[in-house]
């Protein structure tokens, strides 16, 4: 009784064989690639990052390389996009510095989003004392002046260890987003679907995982998208003041810095590394946004 | 209203003419047809019942009649009232009828009212909009409209807010507001669909006094065949925006022509009859109003349908006396005195398509159940306990969790006493506390939501708990689930008291023990596939290779294969309860839980799903605790029956004797206050009317909880009295396993 007869299933599965039941990341994919928007944001930050990584290949010049012959010089054709005052050509050193600004942006957005996501959720979640305690944290994180730390801290992020900064920058950036997943938690926790899944005894934090995650995906999204911003800038302004990342390292914050300076009469110590830094905003905002709309699976038949 | 007066009514308004008058009304959005050429009319003093399932358009119509659709909606045709048109009227002609001329009632009041402005003030309002009174006068008449739909002491209520009224007491300002100013027609929209079956009782008695006060034409717009029986005088089904069906509500009713009206009045569970009958579902689901069949959109539903039925659509046409129907074969059907589930036998059979020789059996009565019975006799633990084993490979039990019930209980039809207890809950309590404060929180009272209930529940046998909204049975139901240590008392499932369990216990229980909400929708992950939603439970419990069992659930439940990769919002309702019970049935459990599976469903759907849990009961040998409010659809679905008022069973016992001499005040009220679907039956029978609302579970009534409603009560005097107030009723048996919580139990029949 419990299992129906056995040829009964036997046709089921047959004609059912080649019904192949896509995982979620094969239809989030799909859908992604299915709208134009999506595309597009795909191709430019793909793009941005072939440029970045393998542009400076194409050049002649490398980012430590002065040519004596050309200070601040316009684009030419053999400076592509002229140089600086110390005859240090563009191209390289914005190339150098997109680099490092979208691997910097991207790594502290999904880093502190994701942070985000999970101290929020556990704390929605679970309230009590692990409520108790993340929101104690995420407090006190608040209260800490997250610039003047960072700016202190600026001596250890020399030689190479950008990572450390991206970890810090990550970690000042979470907590407003934390209380608001959590916040929005205790109400996802109310849905008859979580409910559903604690009574067929999924253990606690896959359901976390699972079901309350994924349906805060839009929010999450969009905070990671204004987080790539957030986090380039605060990478800029750090530069600006000498702090962020330490030479020999350069990121287009340190560039746009310097070059404003210059940007009245000799606009393309400026304009490129700003321009770069635009259409990076912009194409993770196209991902961004493409990513929610295929998440959602209400959107699935309008798109 | 009896015959009589209805004739009288008849004759009177034939002679004055119709005052409102709607042909050919159609109704779109944005190119979809919502309201297809429908036309109605109604009399002074007459009663015309609009009935429909949702997306029918019954709401559409009503609000294009007022003229209260949005700019974008377009609506043709002719409404004439009182021989004036209506439609293209200029906004302010329409200001001035509306509320004067023509009222309208909406399903939800809390809505419909602004929750800013004391009741009395917008009962006033409604009154100097149209009247030339001063304020002081208008604020007498809202007082004296509040104490005619009944509210007690009106003058001081009138200057309450909106809020601070129940879902009863804001319908009936609702309805003293529509009549405030006298009208002529007064639209109901849904006017009772959101309140408990005793207040809709109460509700549909002001209407019925409404109406006798003002003589107003009454156009009641339900989904409710119950209420139409009891109140209308005419009834118009509709169908896809058009109407199917119309005439005298005996005539429809009774000697119904269009095989949509049949199916649905088959497909209701009846009050008055017991389970044994089978619901007659309608094959599929409405059509959707961007994606009309070019025929008869009943059509593809429709089992009597002939090639002729898809070329064109049927117009109405007379089949009797004020007795209109659009089919094709409505004359037919007239004559050959087909009966219901003669014509509908033929979707029943092909409800479930996909698994052939079990699902012929599923559902139909006679020959195909009692095969069904004697296969099923080999007993359903036995093969609990070999599944497990198959499917789990390595997955180690603990033994005394899914230990099947002794060889001797493993009949479902075995008597009641020799079967096993699948869930036995004793003096279960459950009080929330009441916190105030936000800086300094301190508990202000305690809300006793359950206080002390008590049954049991056997192996295959299905216990419907039922009870108004607010009576605490989800609340019991969330306590049972929880499967952990409740603040009094014991709840012990399969044997196992749940306050001792470890995590790995409870764990081994859950999967035997599973649930279904009330709301298919928002209990199914919107962001999974169905195969996502319907493999849950497998991985949860560490199955692997989970393609074919889920694919073998979904057509368990009569769904395709195919469906798996869709979304739960892809599906209809109906459909959607499936995928949920395909959910709940993944792990073969033995108990089901059922949260009011089928109250948000349209009637057609339900009886579908109602079937099909019947059926699977019946085939794998499940033990249901079904929670609902309709009485009718416990009656249908259940074995026993547990009736709870304000955190404390009633009144228990098996079905036929609850339903047929129930011995609890309480449980009389209530099943005299639901509607049955037969115009003669409803009509002739008398109803135990309950005065006031539910008290607040905060603050019960001492002694028995019930009597500040009671009737009986009310009717005692002295030390008889004095007992109600001062003693709480324990369950005192009333014959075999029947108990009632009065003092004073007296069994009496009212279905």
């Amino acid at each position: 009784m419990m299992t129906l007869p056995e040829e009964e299933f036997a046709e089921v599965q047959a004609e059912a064989e080649h019904v192949r039941v896509p995982s979620r990341a094969r239809t989030v994919a799909g859908r992604f690639f299915r709208t134009r928007q999506g595309r597009l944001g795909f191709a430019l930050l793909a793009s941005l990052f072939l440029l970045a990584f393998l542009g400076p290949l194409a050049s002649p010049w490398a980012v430590t390389d002065m040519d004596f012959s050309a200070f601040m010089q316009p684009p030419s054709a053999g400076h592509w996009f002229g140089t600086l005052q110390t005859g240090t050509d563009v191209y390289a050193v914005t190339l150098r510095g997109a680099q490092k600004s979208l691997l910097v942006g991207l790594l502290v957005a999904v880093l502190s989003t994701g942070v985000a996501a999970v101290a929020g959720s556990f704390a929605g979640y679970f309230l009590g004392w692990t409520d108790r305690t993340i929101m104690w944290v995420a407090d006190l994180l608040l209260v800490l002046p997250a610039f003047l730390i960072l700016a202190i801290m600026s001596p250890l992020f020399t030689s190479g260890r950008w990572l450390l900064f991206v970890v810090m920058l990550a970690l000042f950036l979470w907590m407003v987003t934390s209380k608001i997943v959590r916040g929005m938690t205790r109400s996802i926790k109310e849905r008859e679907y979580i409910k559903a899944a604690r009574f067929m005894g999924v253990p606690s934090w896959i359901i976390i995982f699972r079901h309350v995650i994924p349906n805060l995906a839009s929010l999450l999204i969009v905070d990671a998208t204004l987080n790539v911003s957030a986090a380039i800038l605060t990478e800029t302004s750090l530069s600006y003041f000498g702090f962020g990342i330490q030479p020999p390292d350069v990121s287009l914050g340190g560039l746009i810095a310097d070059g404003s300076k210059t940007a009245l009469y000799a606009p393309w110590t400026f304009w490129f590394a700003a321009g770069g830094l635009i259409i990076t905003v912009l194409s993770v905002n196209l991902v961004g946004d493409s990513l929610r709309d295929a998440f959602d699976p209400g959107a699935g038949g309008r798109a | 209203m009896s015959g009589p007066v209805l004739e009288a009514c008849e004759t009177e308004a034939g002679a004055t003419g119709p005052v409102l008058d709607v042909r050919d009304l159609e109704v779109s959005f944005g190119g979809v047809r919502a309201v297809r050429g429908l036309g109605y009319h109604v009399q002074a003093g007459e009663v015309l019942g609009i009935v429909g399932e949702s997306g029918a358009g019954k709401s559409a119509a009503s609000l294009a009649v007022m003229g209260l659709l949005p700019r974008h909606a377009k609506v043709s045709g002719s409404v004439l009232l009182h021989g004036r048109q209506l439609l293209g009227a200029p906004e302010k002609e329409l200001a001035a009828f509306r509320g004067r001329t023509i009222s309208m009632v909406f399903q939800d009041p809390l809505s419909a009212m602004t929750p800013v402005y004391r009741v009395g003030d917008q009962i006033a309002e409604a009154v100097r909009v149209h009247q030339r009174v001063d304020r002081r006068r208008a604020v007498e008449r809202a007082v004296e409209l509040l104490d005619l739909v009944g509210i007690p002491n009106p003058s001081q209520r009138a200057r309450a807010f909106p809020h601070e009224f129940s879902g009863g007491m804001r319908q009936r300002a609702m309805i003293a507001m529509a009549i405030a100013n006298d009208p002529d027609v007064i639209i109901c929209d849904e006017p009772t669909t959101a309140l408990d079956v005793t207040i809709q009782a109460q509700v549909l008695e002001v209407l019925k006094k409404a109406q006798r006060e003002t003589g107003a034409a009454i156009v009641l717009i339900t989904h409710d065949l119950g209420v139409v029986a009891g109140f209308a005088d005419r009834v118009l089904v509709m169908y896809a925006g058009r109407e199917a069906e119309s005439g005298s509500v005996r005539d429809v009713y009774r000697h119904s022509r269009m095989p949509y009206t049949i199916g649905l009045l088959g497909s209701v569970p009846r009050l008055d009859m017991g389970r044994r009958l089978p619901l007659t579902p309608i094959e599929g689901a409405p059509p959707r109003p961007s994606r009309l069949p070019p025929g008869c959109p009943f059509e593809p539903r429709c089992p009597m349908a002939v090639p002729a039925c898809s070329l064109s659509e049927p117009p109405a046409v007379e089949v009797g006396p004020g007795h209109r129907a659009a089919c094709l074969r409505a004359r037919e059907i007239g004559q050959a005195g087909v009966t219901m589930p003669g014509i509908l036998a033929k979707p029943e059979a092909r409800a479930v398509p996909p698994a052939g020789p079990v699902e012929s059996g599923a559902g139909t009565a006679g020959p195909g159940a009692v095969a069904e019975r004697e296969t099923g006799t080999d007993g359903p633990g036995a093969v609990v306990e070999r599944e497990t084993g198959t499917a789990v490979p390595g997955g180690p039990v603990p033994a005394e969790a899914v230990a099947g019930p002794g060889a001797a209980a493993r009949s479902p039809e075995s008597p009641r006493e020799s079967r096993a207890v699948v869930l036995e809950v004793s003096d279960l309590v459950k009080h929330h506390p009441l916190m105030k404060g936000a800086v300094f929180r301190r508990r202000v009272g305690t809300v006793r939501a359950v206080d002390g209930i008590g049954f049991d529940l056997r192996e295959g046998e299905t216990l419907g708990l039922v009870g108004e909204s607010g009576c605490g049975k989800t609340t019991a139901l969330m306590e049972i689930l929880e499967l952990g240590r409740p603040e009094r008392g014991r709840v012990a499932v399969f044997g196992r008291d749940t306050a001792t369990l470890s995590p790995r216990e409870r764990l081994a229980v859950r999967r035997h023990l599973q649930v279904v909400f009330q709301d298919p929708l928002a209990s199914l992950d919107p962001r999974m596939t169905v195969h996502d939603i319907v493999a849950e439970p497998l991985l949860a419990h560490g199955h692997r290779d989970m393609g074919a069992r889920v694919r073998r659930l979904l057509a368990l439940v009569g769904l395709d294969a195919a469906d798996a990769a869709r979304y739960p919002q892809d599906f209809s309702g109906g459909q959607r309860q499936r995928v949920a019970i395909a959910r709940a049935l993944a792990l073969e459990p033995r108990l089901l839980v059922l949260d009011e599976p089928v109250s948000a469903l349209d009637v057609s759907i339900q009886a579908g799903v109602l079937n099909l849990l019947e059926d699977l009961r019946r085939r794998l040998g499940l033990s249901y605790l079904f929670v609902a409010h309709d009485l009718a659809v416990v009656r249908h679905i259940a074995d026993r029956v547990a009736v709870m008022y304000l955190g404390r069973i009633a009144e228990i016992g098996q079905v036929e004797q609850v339903y047929a001499s129930p011995a609890h005040p309480y449980t009389q009220a209530l099943l005299s206050a639901v509607p049955i679907p037969d115009p003669d039956k409803e009509r002739a029978r008398r109803r135990i009317l309950l005065e006031g609302d539910l008290p607040s579970p905060a603050n019960p009534p001492s002694g028995c909880r019930f009597r500040t409603r009671c009737p009986k009560f009310a009717a005692l005097t002295g030390a008889l009295r004095a007992r109600c107030a001062e003693e709480e009723p324990e369950i005192r048996p009333m014959g075999g396993d029947h108990g009632a919580a009065c003092h004073y139990a007296e069994k009496l029949g009212v279905v």
